[in-house]
């Protein structure tokens, strides 16, 4: 029986390995939020 | 460290440090729970099964083990429970990158054709003077950015004001200055626009949807709420004006990014009702925000609001998945978080940028860390000609991070939220590194929804 269904996600845990290109879009939280942001590497 | 909570008939389990998200049955979100109550001390297998077995009589044996190693088996792929190991890391991408600057808010108009209530730039003054930004000067500012900017190729600048339209032959010039020199400088701008729409005509049309990456067109909803507050000099409403302008824009735009971007304020807190009221109008891209406002104005959201704001959130993502289904899909800004593609983790411990790779320029070419701190003196980081002068300035925004926060540290949302606004953070507090409270609480409702949205989208496809 299944009791749990995994989402797809971008593991954060890899991404500090093969992340900080900095090519990503700056954000404004008041392109708003960091969340909503697409990696751009 | 995780996060549970049951929306729209789902069980949620996010796991904050590496990202996963996970949709659970009841015995695994209360096997989780007990877990979590437990750690750092490693619970006893047995003795939860046997609690388990409790709670759910009805069930075999056989089946809370097998939860049990499925939660186990998370655990040990590093999905559940992950630990931070982020916090020598916070500071290390402002640091890698000291010194360049990526995107600038020009501040083309400090000038406006309208007089709104709630305006956080004293329609478009900034507490100062009437000024437009001159060519010379937003041509400075694009060589500014282009030479700070390293070897960044996506460029970004945002035309802002004030109503920028009304320097709208600057607007045009200086995106041609900028296109001139792409190819020599290999660099790519990102142009946007920011609009009361009052001046749009078919020229401003066609220009934005040939060069502007993004068009902000500000609209509150309902006739009643957006004329209540977005009036001219004379207190005229602006809604009939600009309605159709931006229907034939929206119209011309075809598939490309545009947001109706409304305010909410304390006289509707019951804002899905403005979105409804703009999906009515044809408009299916959309953004309704908290107005930005001293305490204790009249437009300020209350304690009061709070529980009303929260719920509007929720039946917003309930009308989000109803509408998709029904094959009439809109968007809300701050529900389109992408869980596959989304931001690295350096970029979500730094923050927005402001004040170190993203700044604003005034009409004369000053520098200020962000569009809300114009104005304000004692931000001003330097100029256009000479940079950054006013390092301990700068440095206080270098130093914003999730982990310079001792609030954010057990916040399940601080990979989400990045710390927050700098900006709303000295609103509310007086210091860059702050934390506005209330627009936590928002923040953490949208983020249970986007989730949720997410969810949903991925498990019917």
């Amino acid at each position: 029986m299944t009791h749990i269904k995994t989402i797809e996600t971008r593991n954060l845990c890899d991404s500090a390995k093969n992340g900080g290109c900095g090519e990503c879009q700056t954000s404004c939280q008041s392109s708003c939020g960091i969340a909503n942001q697409q990696c751009e590497k | 460290m995780i996060h549970q909570y049951k929306l729209n008939g789902y069980n949620i389990v996010l796991d904050v440090c590496s990202g996963s998200v996970h949709v659970v049955d009841d015995i695994a979100y209360d096997l989780i729970a007990r877990i979590d109550a437990a750690l750092p001390n490693e619970p006893d297998r047995a003795d939860l099964i046997a609690r388990l077995a409790e709670s759910y009589p009805d069930v075999p044996a056989g089946d809370l083990t097998e939860c049990y190693n499925q939660v186990a088996a998370l655990r040990d792929a590093g999905k559940l429970f992950a630990p931070d190991t982020f916090a020598p890391m916070a500071g290390e991408l402002k640091q890698r990158t000291s010194g360049v600057v990526k995107a600038l808010c020009l501040h083309v108009a400090h000038t406006c054709n309208l007089n709104c209530a709630y305006c956080f730039a004293s329609q478009g003054k900034y507490h100062g003077e009437r000024a437009v930004m001159p060519f010379e000067v937003g041509k400075r500012a694009l060589d500014f950015l282009v030479e700070h900017s390293s070897s960044r190729r996506n460029l970004e600048v945002d035309f802002f004001g004030g109503e920028p339209l009304m320097n709208f032959e600057v607007v045009k010039r200086l995106v041609a200055y900028a296109r001139s020199i792409e190819k020599e400088k290999g660099k790519h701008f990102r142009f946007t626009l920011t609009t009361n729409g009052m001046l749009v005509d078919d020229d401003v049309i066609d220009f934005a949807n040939r060069e502007c990456h993004n068009v902000v067109l500000s609209l509150d909803g309902r006739k009643e709420i957006h004329d209540a507050c977005r009036v001219d000099y004379a207190g005229n409403g602006s809604w009939e004006k600009i309605v159709p302008k931006f229907q034939r824009f929206v119209e011309k735009r075809g598939d490309r990014d545009y947001y109706m971007r409304g305010t909410f304020t304390h006289a509707n807190p019951d804002f899905l009702n403005d979105i409804r009221a703009m999906l009515d109008l044809g408009f299916t891209q959309l953004s309704m925000e908290p107005v930005v406002c001293a305490e204790g104005d009249p437009a300020a959201l209350t304690e009061a609001d709070l529980p009303i704001v929260l719920k509007q959130y929720e039946d917003l993502a309930r009308l989000m998945i109803e509408r998709r289904r029904e094959g009439r899909p809109f968007t809300f800004y701050h529900y389109m978080i992408d869980l596959k593609g989304g931001p690295c983790v350096y970029k979500r411990i730094s923050g927005c940028g402001s004040g170190t790779e993203y700044m604003a320029v005034t009409p004369w070419g000053d520098l200020y860390p962000c569009h809300q701190f114009v104005g304000e003196e004692r931000f001003k980081l330097g100029d256009i000609w000479q940079g950054v002068t006013n390092a301990d300035t700068q440095a206080e925004f270098a130093a914003c991070n999730v982990y310079a926060r001792p609030e954010c540290r057990d916040c399940w949302a601080r990979l989400y939220c990045s710390g927050g606004c700098a900006a709303n953070a000295w609103h509310a507090t007086g210091s860059v590194r702050g934390v506005y409270k209330y627009g936590c609480e928002l923040f953490k409702k949208r983020m249970e929804c986007a989730i949720m949205v997410e969810i949903d989208r991925q498990i019917r496809e």
